[in-house]
């Protein structure tokens, strides 16, 4: 089962003691301001977690794959993630067995 | 922005919570995100993105010191899809 935000929500209700409508704030401002600051153009970093990075991607080739028209992709800014070394090895060793 | 700084920016914006409690909530956030995907389950945030697992298969490394080869074996590493919302008001602030 995926984690969402509801369940973020009452977990901080549940062990951090916070009032229901106040960990559902906390969830809700958490995501919203990691939103705000990579909207800006600006880095990410969660220590322990990982860095959310931006990256400008120029003008590529490309194709409409339903009728194989050629149309270019054009330049755009995206958001990627690179997990930190201590989530990479937690990741690693909890799913060592599968 | 480092996670004091969000820490700092959540207790000015969220000002009838203390500072701490700020802070025990972004760690706490962050902790269960964690241990979620160590445990092997994803995480799917509307509107900023989801996190699952994406298999690397075992392959034959080098120890780039001694080019001596070592077995690696299969793991799984975090991967995040940003969610449509989040995309777009990156590529929009662009323009």
């Amino acid at each position: 089962m995926a984690l969402t935000k509801a369940e973020v929500a009452e977990h901080l209700f549940e062990k951090v003691g916070l009032s229901k409508r106040d960990a559902k704030d906390m969830v809700e401002c958490f995501f919203e301001q990691i939103r705000e600051t990579l909207e800006k153009g600006e880095q990410v970093k969660l220590s322990g977690f990982g860095n959310f990075d931006i990256r400008e991607k120029s003008e590529r080739p490309g194709r409409n794959p339903k009728t194989g028209e050629d149309i270019p992709i054009s330049a755009r800014r995206v958001v990627t993630f690179r997990p930190g070394q201590k989530l990479k090895s937690r990741v690693e060793s909890g799913n060592s067995d599968k | 922005m480092t996670k004091s700084e969000l820490i700092e920016i959540l207790a000015d914006k969220l000002s009838h919570l203390s500072a701490k409690d700020v802070e025990i909530a972004v760690k706490e956030i962050l902790e269960m995100m964690a241990q979620t995907l160590s445990k092997g389950d994803r995480i799917e945030i509307r509107g900023f993105g989801s996190f699952s697992l994406h298999y690397r298969a075992p392959r034959i490394g080098r120890n780039p010191k001694t080019g001596e080869s070592v077995e690696l074996a299969g793991k799984y590493v975090p991967h995040f899809k940003p969610g449509k919302e989040l995309r777009e008001r990156v590529n929009e602030a662009m323009a």
